[in-house]
């Protein structure tokens, strides 16, 4: 009796899921307790809970969400990296006969866990905070369409990235490779909790992230300053348009692919089983038909930064706009009709390789196209070499490389050669890094005296710089080497000594890329330590073209006290030209969206769901999807959303500005 | 006419002066049917997953010896009629009449009811003829597409007694209104899927 009711409080959880005969899991396990032991603690001292509860967690305010996302992307970019660094440790040692340091049940969970946070809780987090803080800013907007909904997708994310990092330490994470191809990750041969942990993370995250896409599409379509047509956006919403589009139409594909995958493991269907009549290819196709939008959802919005950054930084209006707003569509549209160029080994056929090949090459003209853009943007500018604006010039050195081997792979009869090698892995970290990693250090350098009110400190800003670039470079060129020569990717050790020393040199590099990452935290200390000395109190620093630059640094909550009217692409730099002077007189009350804790709660409830349904605890998993249920409904009988920031209110942080201004001359 | 310049005539106008609030739920209908959108592709997921695996047997039933056509038509006609009467219930809510809105709602409920009975009953009828969601990869996708929108259509019969509650309690406000024309896309967006059931599962499963 007593062992039935184990089982039916526990599910499938027992002390042995702790992976305590783990030594490095273990001591990783140490040192994040201690750490969060003296957050935690330090949070509790200095008294900070209300004020995180009120004024952040709970928040509406789209800039604080924003930024949770960026501090989310960081904390997991920091997890993201060390399994990184530990993959090419091991296989850098793991030559001669050498194990290396980790087991092969470890390393399997820790290139997934490697590939699944880096794009799902990394990038995305980044990219989606970015668009965040940026785009309501951008088209002189106070809010989003739905803060609620805001507040609500980001605490789902977290709550995906919670359940991932809990697989470290309770149970195990998937050794499936990133996307958990079946029959690999049916349940005949992955049974225990790795896979599981591995879909309702992605689910719970997945829920947030469509949300955001369909919240952030109707903000731009609805809220728009006057004046603002379409083709007077701002690139970078132009780009977060096109990429929320690409989000709503293609998150829900992940959603039911995963659905399926989960039936089929707890419920015994088979859609991707080897027999009775499932088909495990359907799984590879349906998933790609996410994936490849996946990709350009990641690249779309830096591609609006760095068209920001170059306009800026060059002191000219962008070259070519209508050329990169097409380009962005196209890119947009092709993005769907390439992804079975990851698997042309699947045997399709010619004339389907054929198909998918050539689209795929196609993609590489818009892209060619908005570097152009970029280089005449520059051409005959007056160049300023602030950070910002050196990542974009390292991005266009490295990217046009990874696009270049881009279109090496997209030629069938070579992908059949390179196929899951590590050819393809320099290629994609190629774009990747080289493409969204670099344009979020350019937007992070370039936004955030936006949000906080001071600049990054320069120097330690390029010692990150120079040793991420040159790291990347150290780090993936030998694996374009090791590619071609053959080595296929996931392996965890090597019997032939002469590959050694390509692994070496990758290995140097990802060092280099933790100083690099190293770098930047310190800046961000120092900044904040030099705050006073790096203060910015026009709210332009740069010389900034477009609207987000109008108004003060850190906003105000309700980001502009009178809404502008547009008439340029450059709106900002328009009105500047325009002889602009800020509104002293005549505030009126704001109406804005009220804060609310429903969406901590219904994402915790989402946790504890996700988390019942990967041990089998049922309970648990009725029990949070019943209390789920009722929160939602209960949250809808709250029809007293809003609020009004009275004038007075208004007219008095605006005075506040307007005596800091004049203070500084 | 809502804008001032601020200093002399000539100068240009840099903000609205009057402020023209968003009217609150403006975005509404459009993130709605956005939503709309994106759970339209998890159908056309299903969908195809059913065009893939729909003819793989696995030597078990096939539709032939599993649908029976009439059930499907009366279910087919309960979920048309709800629509039906839904729209009818929209009609009232114009009018500002709560106690029709209320009355047609019901009857919509009770068609979505029966339908939703008359699709459990088929359910357990084949189940308890050996026709189970894992005897081969076209029953997994039957059910998986048949039963995903029994579940939206659940959904939505638990969300029309919220609204119901809602109308009771505070009328047919503003709020109120939104909330249930954006229960009406979703009702007629599934009956919608439901016709794409019927003509590709059932009809077309039975010329298979």
């Amino acid at each position: 009796m007593p062992e039935t009711l184990t089982k039916f409080i526990f599910g499938r959880l027992t002390l042995e899921s702790l992976p305590l005969h783990e030594p490095i899991v273990v001591g990783t396990f140490i040192v994040v307790a201690l750490g969060g032991l003296a957050v935690l603690g330090a949070i509790t001292y200095f008294k900070l809970w209300g004020y995180l509860w009120r004024e952040w967690f709970t928040s509406v305010d789209h800039k604080k969400i924003g930024i949770m996302y960026m501090a989310l992307g960081l904390v997991m970019l920091l997890r993201g990296f060390s399994d990184a660094i530990m993959m090419r440790l091991q296989q850098a040692i793991a030559f001669n006969g050498s194990e290396g340091y980790l087991n092969a049940h470890h390393y399997d969970q820790i290139f997934t866990a490697h590939g699944v946070i880096m794009i799902f809780f990394v990038a995305m987090p980044f990219v989606t905070g970015l668009m965040n803080f940026v785009m309501p800013l951008q088209i002189g907007a106070r809010d989003v369409s739905f803060p609620f909904l805001n507040n609500f997708s980001f605490w789902m994310t977290v709550g995906g990235a919670i359940l991932v990092m809990a697989s470290l330490f309770v149970g195990e994470f998937a050794r499936t490779g990133w996307l958990a191809y079946p029959p690999l990750s049916g349940i005949n041969y992955s049974p225990d909790v790795g896979v599981d942990y591995y879909i309702w993370a992605l689910q719970v995250a997945g829920v947030g992230t469509t949300l955001s896409g369909i919240n952030l599409i109707c903000t731009i379509i609805k809220m728009r300053a006057p004046g603002m047509t379409m083709m007077r956006m701002p690139i970078f919403t132009w780009t977060s348009l096109c990429t929320n589009v690409l989000i709503v139409a293609s998150f829900p594909v992940l959603t039911a692919v995963l659905t399926l995958l989960a039936l089929d493991r707890y419920v015994g269907t088979n859609f991707f089983t080897n027999d009775f009549g499932g088909n495990p290819m359907m799984y590879v196709n349906l998933i790609w038909i996410w994936g490849h939008p996946e990709v350009y959802i990641l690249i779309l919005p830096l591609f609006g930064v760095f068209s920001e950054v170059t306009s800026t930084f060059s002191g000219k209006r962008l070259f070519g706009y209508t050329s990169m707003v097409y380009a962005t569509v196209v890119i947009t549209i092709l993005s769907y009709l390439v992804w079975l160029h990851h698997f042309f080994t699947m045997g399709s056929g010619a004339s389907v390789n054929s198909f998918f090949g050539i689209t795929t090459m196609i993609i590489s003209i818009p892209t060619g196209a908005k570097i152009f853009n970029w280089l005449f943007t520059m051409y005959r500018g007056r160049i300023r070499f602030e950070l910002p604006m050196m990542w974009t010039v390292a991005f266009m050195l490295t990217f046009v490389v990874g696009g270049m081997t881009g279109v090496l792979l997209a030629v069938p009869p070579a992908d059949f050669v390179l196929h899951n090698s590590l050819f393809l892995i320099a290629h994609f970290h190629n774009v990747i890094i080289g493409g969204v990693l670099f344009g979020l250090f350019a937007g992070i350098a370039y936004w955030w005296p936006k949000a906080f009110g001071f600049k990054l400190d320069p120097f330690w800003g390029k010692v990150s710089f120079w040793c991420w670039v040159v790291g990347f470079w150290f780090a993936f060129m030998p694996l374009y080497i090791l590619g071609l020569m053959g080595v296929t990717r996931r392996m965890r050790v090597f019997d032939d000594p002469s590959l050694q020393i390509w692994f070496v040199i990758a290995a140097f590099g990802a060092v280099l890329i933790a100083c690099g990452i190293a770098a930047f935290l310190v800046q961000i200390f120092v900044s904040i330590r030099k705050r006073a000395e790096l203060a910015d109190l026009t709210g332009d620093p740069w010389h900034g073209r477009t609207l987000e630059w109008s108004t003060s640094s850190p906003p105000p909550a309700y980001n502009f006290a009178f809404t502008p009217i547009i008439r340029d692409n450059d709106a900002w730099w328009a009105m500047k030209k325009a002889g602009y002077r800020r509104p002293l007189s005549g505030f009126k009350p704001i109406h804005m969206p009220r804060n609310t804790g429903t969406g901590v709660i219904l994402a915790a409830f989402s946790v504890a769901l996700g988390f019942g349904l990967i041990w089998y605890i049922w309970w648990l998993a009725a029990l949070s999807f019943v209390c789920l249920i009722a929160t939602a409904i209960g949250h809808t009988f709250n029809y007293h959303r809003d609020f009004d920031i009275p004038a007075a209110e208004v007219a008095q942080t605006e005075e506040a500005r307007t005596t800091l201004l004049a203070a500084q001359g | 006419m809502t804008s001032t310049a601020i200093t002399a005539d000539a100068e240009p106008v840099f903000h609205l002066e009057e402020e023209h609030a968003h009217a609150e739920g403006g975005s509404t209908m459009l993130g709605f049917w956005l939503y709309l959108m994106s759970d339209c592709l998890v159908f056309a997921m299903l969908f195809a997953a059913f065009g893939v695996l729909g003819g793989n047997y696995a030597a078990g039933p096939a539709p032939k010896d599993l649908f029976d056509l009439g059930l499907v038509a009366v279910n087919t006609t309960m979920l048309l009629c709800s629509s039906i009467t839904y729209g009818f219930a929209m009609l009232t809510m114009d009018k500002g009449r709560v106690a029709a809105t209320q009355g047609w709602l019901v009857v919509t409920m009770l068609f979505g009811l029966g339908f939703l009975s008359i699709e459990l009953y088929e359910f357990a009828h084949m189940i308890h003829e050996g026709a189970t969601p894992q005897r081969s990869a076209f029953l997994s996708s039957f059910f998986t597409l048949v039963g995903t929108h029994g579940l939206h259509v659940t959904f939505g019969i638990v969300w029309m007694v919220t609204l119901m509650v809602q109308v009771a309690r505070y009328g047919l406000i503003e709020a109120n209104r939104r909330r249930l024309m954006c229960l009406s896309m979703f009702w007629h967006f599934l009956d919608v899927v439901w016709i794409g059931v019927f003509t590709f599962v059932y009809l077309m499963g039975m010329l298979r």
